[in-house]
């Protein structure tokens, strides 16, 4: 999978996730996703940007098309160099939700894309990859 | 910082969000509908979301939220226009919004609100005459989204459902 024109975009107020939400938008529709993917693609580009700001004291994200050769797709990477996540595993429970309620965000995004990777690092921060491919 | 505007009509109030939600717009939107509930008395709150491209958790938390203050201060919430892309992105998110009522469009919502208003103030309401003769049966296809497994605030689950349930019996 190649990358191409990758965009870096800083989520350091509540206006930068509105801001993602919008550049996400832009390139799901430059990709050709269905209508239904680019929305899924949003939502969950807007939890994760969420979660960079607020879990990770605010962080980047950083965007680019992607050609499979056969596909093209949307790829968003959330940085953030936050407190990271102690347990992977609960985080990604199905239900779990931490203390200020602001779950879903992390197993929610991960049902509406084709490809979630995190990592994680108490201390060091948290990324998140994920993509969405068109149909 | 700008305001989501909020249209008194009747006993109504009606909200169009037509700008792209930041949190704090969310938030603010939350406050001011329940001071104006209070401050007019209204019975029904009509939201209009049929220009939001998306519905994530923390808007579909504030419209949960919302219908759960308004029915605590005794109106009604109908959620309208809610686009089809939205619907299935929300489902799949896995996120319901507990106590929230829906309706495909501006018309069907403010009938439902118009019925229910209707029934719980038999005497003295306008709306009787703009509802023609739409029966309140023909609204039973808009069920209120149903609290799912483990979703968010158990106070309003029950009182949630159907909408020919709680408002009469108490009058």
């Amino acid at each position: 999978m190649t990358g191409m024109d990758s965009q870096r975009h800083p989520i350091v107020t509540e206006s930068d996730v509105v801001r993602v939400r919008q550049v996400v938008r832009t390139l799901a529709v430059a990709a050709k996703l269905s209508l239904v993917d680019q929305t899924k693609m949003v939502t969950a580009a807007s939890e994760l940007a969420r979660n960079t700001l607020v879990y990770g004291g605010g962080g980047e994200m950083m965007i680019d098309l992607v050609d499979s050769g056969r596909r093209r797709g949307v790829r968003a990477v959330f940085i953030d160099t936050g407190p990271g996540i102690p347990d992977l595993d609960l985080a990604l429970t199905e239900g779990w939700t931490s203390g200020s309620g602001l779950g879903l965000g992390l197993t929610g995004s991960r049902r509406l894309v084709d490809e979630f990777a995190i990592d994680s690092s108490p201390g060091v921060g948290t990324t998140v990859r994920v993509v969405k491919w068109s149909r | 910082m700008d305001r989501i505007p909020i249209l008194k009509m009747g006993n109504l109030l009606l909200v169009s969000i037509q700008v792209d939600l930041h949190d704090q717009l969310a938030l603010d939107l939350q406050d001011d509908l329940s001071e104006r509930i209070v401050a007019t008395g209204a019975r029904g709150v009509l939201i209009d979301i049929s220009a939001l491209e998306i519905v994530d958790s923390f808007i579909g938390r504030m419209l949960s939220t919302i219908a759960s203050l308004s029915r605590l201060l005794d109106a009604e919430t109908v959620v309208v226009g809610m686009r089809p892309a939205v619907a299935i992105t929300l489902v799949e998110l896995g996120l319901y919004m507990p106590g929230v009522r829906t309706a495909l469009t501006l018309e069907h919502g403010l009938a439902l609100l118009g019925a229910e208003v209707r029934v719980s103030r038999s005497d003295e309401d306008e709306i009787d005459d703009a509802q023609g003769d739409r029966e309140p049966d023909g609204l039973a296809g808009y069920a209120p989204v149903r609290a799912g497994p483990g979703g968010g605030e158990p106070a309003t689950t029950g009182a949630a459902s159907r909408g020919d349930g709680g408002r009469t019996g108490d009058r």
